[in-house]
């Protein structure tokens, strides 16, 4: 699989701790404001904004406005995409393995 | 009454019209959902259902909106599981988008329950469905074949 053209904002996005909390809060409850998430995290209003500005230009985060409130929503495709490019080709190898360890394993008691 | 919702959005880089066509043609879906099909004739008030590859129907409902290659919305409800059947009919959202060279799809699956087990059932299917159209539409390959690969290798 090729990379994804923006990983670097993908991977950049999830290097830093303040946001990865903010995606366990949105996995934790999806559609909250800002206001629900400034009370989760010890930091200004201004860096909470900052700070989800980069998740969604990444496309972790997506919103949606709701009257005059505006959601905020965990969008795990790219987590997906990361899952599919980074560890599944690793993983396929190792549960071939436990597959053919087992069959052999009960052949021998069958 | 409380509301149950996801949100997933990809970028394909690919056409509204191609990309409506892969939302709508059922030997091409059964390429990216994992062998499941949807059954309509996609315009509003036809009937919808989602089918699994042996034949037995995990989801029925309508085309509540159809608006090509912009706008669709389908009222869907489980067919399969009785406690998923029970929780009514959820509102599924596909909107999409051209942004430059690519389109923005944006998948929106709503449900009038909270906390709801349909669309905790459902919210963990979409993102291997939407990163597989991905993959189709860019590269003509898919990148996960089975949609439970460590249950395969068991």
């Amino acid at each position: 699989m090729p990379e994804r053209p923006d990983a670097d904002a993908l991977f950049k996005a999830l290097a830093d701790p303040s946001r990865r909390k903010l995606l366990d809060l949105l996995h934790a409850h999806d559609g909250r404001t800002l206001n629900d998430l400034c009370e989760h995290l010890d930091m200004t209003r201004q860096g909470v904004t900052q700070h989800l500005d980069l998740l969604e230009a990444a496309n972790l985060v997506t919103t949606q406005r709701r009257g005059r409130e505006k959601l905020h929503f965990l969008n795990p495709v790219p987590l997906q995409e990361i899952y599919e490019r980074w560890i599944a080709k690793f993983e396929k190898p190792r549960l071939k393995a436990l597959a053919d360890l087992k069959r052999k394993l009960e052949q021998d008691h069958g | 009454m409380a509301k149950s919702t996801f949100v997933y959005v990809t970028y394909i880089r690919t056409t509204p019209e191609k990309l409506w066509s892969a939302l709508t043609d059922a030997e091409f879906m059964k390429q990216y959902w994992f062998g499941n099909h949807c059954e309509s004739e996609w315009t509003v008030g036809s009937s919808w259902k989602n089918v699994y590859p042996d034949g037995r129907v995990t989801d029925a409902g309508e085309i509540v909106e159809a608006d090509p290659p912009r706008r669709l919305v389908i009222r869907w409800q489980h067919q399969d599981k009785p406690e998923l059947k029970a929780e009514g009919a959820s509102l599924c959202t596909m909107e999409l988008e051209p942004t430059g060279s690519a389109v923005k799809l944006s998948v929106t699956h709503t449900i009038e329950c909270e906390p709801s087990k349909f669309i905790a059932a459902v919210s963990g299917g979409w993102p291997k469905v939407l990163s597989n159209l991905k993959s189709l539409l860019e590269s003509g390959t898919i990148a996960l074949q089975d949609p439970y690969p460590a249950a395969a290798a068991r």
